[in-house]
């Protein structure tokens, strides 16, 4: 057995989570497409809009169908006061399911549309119904078409279920998202082999019932049935978990959000081990998006995060001014407690800011020191950003502050973002001050002279429901003010560095022993 | 007995049948001729309403077909028509019992009827668990006509039943429906462009033209028919082949 990079359980519990959100979306859009593909295929003045419709839905990138669910989701259920849950599976199923829709309706409309006419006057003829036509001539004779359609489906939703992990629901994506962020390429091909290869059996598994059914062979429709039915079982099997053994599983479960990048990782698996010591059951929603982070918190769709002071700033309360850090982390706690009960339990004890950085020697050729000499040599210069840092808030007070006007400014992933530096193809970058690779890649950072850019205090934030719980307050305060900056950047590097990768596991329990031994 | 009253059908604007009125008695057998676009298979589907017709009655037995229920009347009329339409999923005996199926016929029935309709139309008792793709046209149509024969109706409606067949299947195909006719005392329409076939297998022929009735005359007498040239050059086709076949057989 080749080492994988992370549990075999592990691998099988995501795979399972991964086939049963694409079998319960396919299902969905089967329960919703079969009958429109019926009634498209029989008036033309309703299936050229519906397939129209469900085209252009078809167009809309993955990512941003699912993400696109969120909000929607979490206004439905302000409006109606149900208890809609706006994260994981639900939004995941739904948006899944919207994308399997068009090859499941185009072929049932091309599968009853693509009858011979003969028949369909034979049938006529024979004084059958519309109703007895479907089932004794158009539903057999379509089959085969339909199939085709359900098998498109099942293959674009396996491929596309590796998304589901950005609204935090548990997917082979875990591993692929993960793997990108920390440059553990073994990770990233573990998913993406898994993914491809449950997509390859389901295929196989259908198009033998479909030869079944084309060739009327009922030896091959049993066995496909069969084996179909097998890949449901698989789906429920229960795959022991190391993890969660114990007198745990009575205990209320605890979500731990986190976003996309390494420190996040790192810290949730933190928290996780703290509550898990604490008796809680644990789950985890890795790679959030930013916004969809702190909303989830607030409606209790994660209960505890890590996030960082300058972002809830701007982004939640929607501040530009820029306060010192002390004062800005006593009006964050207040405003985040009364507007949504969110509760801060405090800083870490380090900050991940923004901060512009340049290699070196290009720093010292150039003579820049400051924000303010880099936007004198801006017009020369290349900006490489983080994906998110052009549309916030940040950017806007640099640029009212400093007036730089580079000649290109373009958002990478984090871990592309210092690739491009290193590579030459970009001069200056929006770095993480507790990144490793600041230290590691020999880096400058520009001081801030205007104080443009606002503090970034690493915050833990409680869901409503979850800071009421005094055992789960107690078991994460001891973090409160523990991780120097220094810590952090080294337990970031473990997992960024390509030498002697850790995994964000392996850096948490380091972390853990390194803050245990400082007094608390 | 079927009645027409000032049936007229359009396409677009175009009367493609234009108020014909019309009675066909039970037991005969009425050949539909005319050129191609005469309206002769509009007129025929107007009957089980596989083309509504836009103005005027049809009746069937006394009973304005508008008022039927669609499937009903289409299940007490057998249908056969060139493309035979034999469903290619079910066996010959399955489809041929699906008339009796869609009435809830006892299966109880079912093979003996199964058996009776296959010599019926004179077909091996054998082929029953046939595909229709294994079955040779000739079989093909002669499996459409039990099918149509299944459920007993009075009334059979045929658009171009032979039109696919080659020559000698044909003959013998028409020879064996008009026995069949008589044996079980069916009301028959015929659509057919071949005079010929026309005036051997029915009692009265019909031809249509312009959206009209050009002639209706039993047989005998629309070979004396004198009046309209369309109609007349149609005949003239025919009684020319007979006379020139029968040169050619005359000895030397």
């Amino acid at each position: 057995m080749p080492d994988l990079g992370l549990p075999l359980a592990d691998l099988l519990r995501l795979a399972q989570a991964h086939l049963f959100l694409s079998g319960c979306a396919v299902i969905l859009a089967l329960l919703l497409g079969f009958p429109a593909a019926l009634l498209a295929a029989r008036s033309r003045r309703f299936g050229t809009p519906l397939l129209g419709l469900i085209s252009l839905l078809q167009t809309i990138p993955g990512l941003a169908l699912l993400a696109l669910f969120y909000p929607l989701l979490l206004l439905l259920g302000q409006a109606t006061h149900v208890a809609i849950p706006a994260l994981g599976f639900l939004p995941a199923l739904l948006a899944l399911g919207v994308y399997a829709l068009l090859p499941i309706v185009r072929n049932g409309v091309a599968a009853i549309q693509g009858i011979d006419p003969v028949l369909i006057e034979a049938a006529n003829g024979l004084g059958m119904t519309g109703r007895q036509r479907l089932l004794m001539v158009e539903l057999p004779l379509g089959a085969p078409v339909i199939l085709a359609g359900i098998r498109t489906a099942a293959v674009w939703t396996i491929g596309t279920a590796t998304l589901a992990t950005t609204i935090g629901q548990p997917s082979l994506g875990d591993l692929i998202f993960s793997g990108l962020q920390t440059e553990d390429w073994r990770r990233v091909l573990v998913g993406c082999v898994a993914a491809a290869a449950l997509a390859l059996i389901v295929d196989g598994v259908l198009a033998h019932v479909e030869a079944g059914l084309a060739r009327r062979s009922r030896w091959r429709l049993v066995t496909g049935v069969a084996l179909l039915v097998a890949i449901i079982a698989a789906t429920f099997l229960p795959v022991p978990d190391a993890a969660r053994s114990g007198a745990a599983s009575a205990q209320r479960v605890v979500v731990v959000g986190a976003k996309n990048f390494s420190e996040q990782y790192i810290l949730a698996r933190l928290i996780e081990d703290r509550l898990r010591d604490a008796g809680y059951r644990v789950e985890r929603r890795d790679n959030l998006g930013s916004a969809v982070a702190y909303r989830a918190v607030a409606a209790g769709d994660i209960d505890v995060y890590v996030d960082y002071s300058g972002t809830l700033w701007s982004n939640v309360l929607g501040r530009t001014d820029v306060p010192p850090a002390a004062e800005m982390l006593a009006t964050l706690g207040k405003e985040l407690a009364q507007r949504d009960e969110v509760r801060m339990l405090g800083s870490l004890g380090f900050e991940n800011a923004y901060t512009f950085a340049m290699t070196g020697p290009r720093a010292q050729a150039l003579g820049i020191s400051d924000l303010a000499g880099l936007a004198r040599a801006s017009s020369d210069l290349r900006l490489a950003t983080d994906l998110e840092f052009l549309n916030r808030p940040e950017w806007a007070a640099v640029k009212a502050s400093y007036q730089p006007v580079f000649k290109e400014a373009r958002p990478y992933s984090p871990t592309f973002m210092y690739r491009a530096l290193g590579a030459g193809s970009a001069d200056v970058i929006t770095a993480f001050s507790s990144d490793g690779r600041i230290a590691a890649m020999d880096l400058v950072t520009l001081a801030d002279p205007r104080g443009a850019l606002p503090h970034y205090d690493a915050v833990l934030l409680l869901a409503p429901h979850a800071a009421r719980d005094a055992a789960v307050v107690a078991a994460l305060q001891p973090l409160i003010g523990a991780i120097s900056i220094e810590t952090m950047r080294e337990a970031n590097w473990m997992v960024d560095r390509d030498e002697g990768k850790r995994t964000p596991q392996e850096a948490s329990r380091w972390l853990a022993g390194k803050i245990s031994l400082t007094p608390m | 007995m079927i009645n027409f009253a000032q049936v007229t059908k359009r396409y677009g604007t175009h009367p493609i049948i234009d108020e014909i009125s019309l009675e066909i008695g039970r037991g005969s057998f009425v050949a539909l001729v005319g050129q191609s676009g005469a309206g002769k298979t509009t007129l025929l589907k107007a009957i089980n309403r596989l083309v509504d017709i836009d103005s005027g009655a049809i009746s069937v037995d006394g009973e304005d077909i508008a008022t039927l229920p669609l499937a009903a009347l289409r299940r007490r009329i057998g249908y056969v028509f060139q493309g035979v339409g034999l469903f290619p999923h079910m066996t010959v005996a399955e489809n041929i019992w699906l008339g009796p199926r869609l009435q809830d016929a006892p299966t109880a029935e079912r093979a003996e009827r199964i058996a009776q309709l296959l010599s019926l139309v004179s077909l091996p008792a054998d082929l029953a668990d046939r595909l229709p793709a294994q079955l040779s046209g000739g079989q093909a149509q002669r499996v459409g006509f039990a099918r149509a024969l299944a459920a007993s109706p009075a009334i059979m409606l045929m658009d171009e039943p032979f039109g696919a067949l080659d020559p000698l299947t044909r003959d013998e195909l028409g020879r064996s429906y008009r026995a069949l006719h008589e044996h079980m005392k069916l009301t028959s329409i015929l659509v057919t462009h071949d005079m010929a076939e026309a005036l051997l297998l029915s009692d009265r022929i019909i031809v249509l033209g312009g959206g009209q009735i050009l002639a209706d005359l039993p047989p005998r007498d629309l070979l004396q028919f004198r009046g309209d040239p369309r109609v007349t050059a149609m005949i003239d086709v025919v009684r020319d082949q007979a006379d020139r076949l029968e040169a050619l057989a005359r000895p030397c």
